[in-house]
């Protein structure tokens, strides 16, 4: 439809890029930057980017990408313009599996405890939400994904409850506000190989999601495999989103908003918008981590938080302009 | 060319016998009208029909070949549905829709090969939608809807046309509209199978009709045969008179 949209999203995140990797509490100027990446020995500068802020901006991007694009697929298979990754109950299993880790201390002892145990978290959320759902259609699925989801909710609002310490309940609290601040190459080669195999998932259900738009009977009649296609749109966010919320904790919004930015751009077509809503997840993610360093009121204000202030006005937009232009 | 068979069909749904041992006969190149009470068991008969639905007992035929072995993209390719009150989810334009009807001939990725282009130009043009084309489908009237379904069905050149109630909540003159075109694709050499309540469309265009009373096919044949008092009368349970005059024929119900 439009030929230009994703060179110009690309251009854009690029941007940003270059950007958040001289922004911080240590300034770097474009020279600096060209300077630390051909200096045979590690400068400050160099170091500063390449263990810092550079491990930051993928695990941004990866985790922006696999927000929009889920959220992008979810909405597409759902057929419903509220969709989000979080539906499925994978980002709370996700959440709760790091809490367990945080609140047993176990993250105290081993430093990727707390992605790895959100992790698990995520797919056995997303596994439990599989089973309930698996005789029934879509509908059963949305439900099945809000019930374990409320379990999963249910489990972190007991450990913040039975917190031994204020510290313990503090460190939760602030961990599902979700960062990428002290993230490492570890949290990115963990998360990593994960969000890749779950985008690959969700990409292939980008011609299906098309024919969704004429509803599930149609679709099958065209040829669909509706379960494949259910089980590719689950497995893809329970990989892929279960990895990023692990890592960087409950991004919110994202996922959500994403898709609606493109979607006018893309003619509507539901398939259409899937790399173009990954793209622009990244773009969103990355830009809100930039602006999380730029913005001081005191205390760092969390990634999570500020998209979700940013992001919720969006929402109240988005329900209104539904409201109004609903087939 | 090639016929439609539904042999020994029976289907349960939520533990209810919604199909009975249907065996059922769909011509090839022929419009038959399914014909029958609500409840009756129609819809549930075009899904099966169509390869929608796997019957629990007895096998579905086109061509001599069994649907499952035919193949889910072989049957897409081959075959057209359109539910009752299609409908289209997002704001995509009339002529996405219409491409759409080509998702079975298209590889799994990448955008809609040039050579398919002329095919979707003949359908809008077909269908009167060239000056509809880049309309939001979600905002059509019933009529145009109905035209752009029937685009989408016949862009892929299917050998069979499935249709579950065309004309429901569509005014005499669309409904019309829309029964012509039906038979115009069967003139043309499709095999056409539709749903209708409305029994005077059905007179007008069916060549064969199949009657469905209670999961059961009451019976089927050539349309002149079944179309008189008596067979519809005990069809739907009420006293029925077929007029024939100058303008063709008609039914009246008498209570």
């Amino acid at each position: 439809m439009n030929r230009w949209l994703i060179p110009l999203l690309l251009l854009a995140l690029a941007a940003l890029s270059v950007a958040s990797l001289l922004s911080g509490t240590i300034w770097l100027s474009p020279a600096a930057l060209a300077e630390a990446a051909r200096a045979q020995h590690p400068t400050l500068a160099g170091l500063i980017i390449t263990e810092i802020r550079l491990p930051r901006l993928v695990l941004g991007i990866l985790v922006g990408a696999i927000l929009g694009l889920s959220g992008a697929v979810l909405q597409g298979l759902l057929r419903n313009p509220l969709a989000e990754p979080g539906l499925l109950g994978v980002s709370a299993g996700a959440s709760l599996g790091a809490v367990i880790a945080i609140y047993f201390g176990l993250a105290a002892h081993f430093a990727l405890a707390t992605p790895l145990f959100g992790l698990v978290g995520g797919l056995v959320t997303a596994g439990l939400a599989l089973t309930l759902a698996r005789s029934g259609g879509t509908l059963a699925l949305i439900l099945a994904g809000a019930a374990v989801s409320s379990i999963a909710g249910a489990g972190v609002s007991l450990a913040l409850n039975l917190a031994p310490n204020p510290y313990a309940a503090y460190e939760i609290m602030t961990w599902l506000m979700g960062s990428l601040a002290d993230r490492s190459w570890d949290h990115v080669v963990l998360a990593g190989p994960f969000i890749l195999i779950g985008a690959a998932l969700l990409l292939a259900t980008a011609r299906a999601i098309d024919a969704l738009t004429l509803g599930e009977a149609q679709a099958e009649s065209l040829g669909v495999n509706l379960k494949r296609i259910r089980l590719l749109a689950l497995f893809g966010t329970a990989l892929g989103v279960g990895a990023a919320t692990a890592v960087t904790g409950a991004i919110g919004f994202v996922g959500l908003i994403a898709p609606h930015i493109v979607r006018p751009l893309v003619g509507h077509r539901p398939g259409a918008t899937l790399v173009p809503a990954a793209i622009a997840g990244a773009v969103i993610v990355t830009a809100a981590d930039i602006a999380t360093r730029l913005v001081h009121f005191g205390p760092e204000i969390r990634l999570g938080v500020f998209v979700s202030v940013v992001g919720a006005p969006f929402f109240l937009w988005l329900v209104l302009h539904v409201r109004n232009t609903a087939p | 060319m090639s016929d439609l068979v539904l042999e020994g069909v029976s289907v349960v749904r939520r533990g209810r016998l919604v199909l009975d041992w249907a065996d059922v006969h769909f011509a090839a190149g022929r419009l038959t009208v399914v014909i029958g009470a609500n409840g009756a068991g129609k819809s549930t008969l075009l899904e099966v029909a169509a390869g929608l639905l796997p019957p629990g007992r007895g096998q579905v035929t086109l061509g001599g070949a069994p649907l499952a072995a035919i193949g889910r993209q072989g049957l897409a390719r081959r075959r057209a549905y359109l539910p009752q009150s299609p409908r289209v989810d997002w704001a995509i334009s009339v002529e996405r829709v219409v491409a759409l009807g080509l998702s079975a001939h298209l590889p799994a990725f990448g955008g809609l090969p040039a050579i398919w282009q002329p095919r979707i130009d003949a359908a809008l043009d077909r269908y009167d939608l060239l000056a509809l084309r880049d309309r939001p489908a979600t905002r059509l009237s019933g009529g145009e809807l109905a035209r752009v379904m029937l685009a989408r069905a016949t862009v892929g050149e299917p050998e069979l046309l499935i249709v579950d109630e065309p004309t429901a909540g569509l005014d005499p003159r669309h409904a019309l509209d829309a029964a012509k075109r039906l038979r115009a694709l069967a003139d043309a050499g499709h095999t056409v199978i539709v749903a209708l309540h409305d029994l005077d469309l059905a007179l007008r265009i069916a060549d064969d009709v199949v009657a469905v009373r209670n999961g059961r096919i009451a019976v089927q044949g050539d349309a002149e045969t079944i179309f008189t008092g008596e067979m519809l009368g005990a069809l739907y349970d009420v006293a029925v008179r077929v007029t024939r005059d100058a303008d063709g024929a008609s039914i009246r119900f008498l209570d």
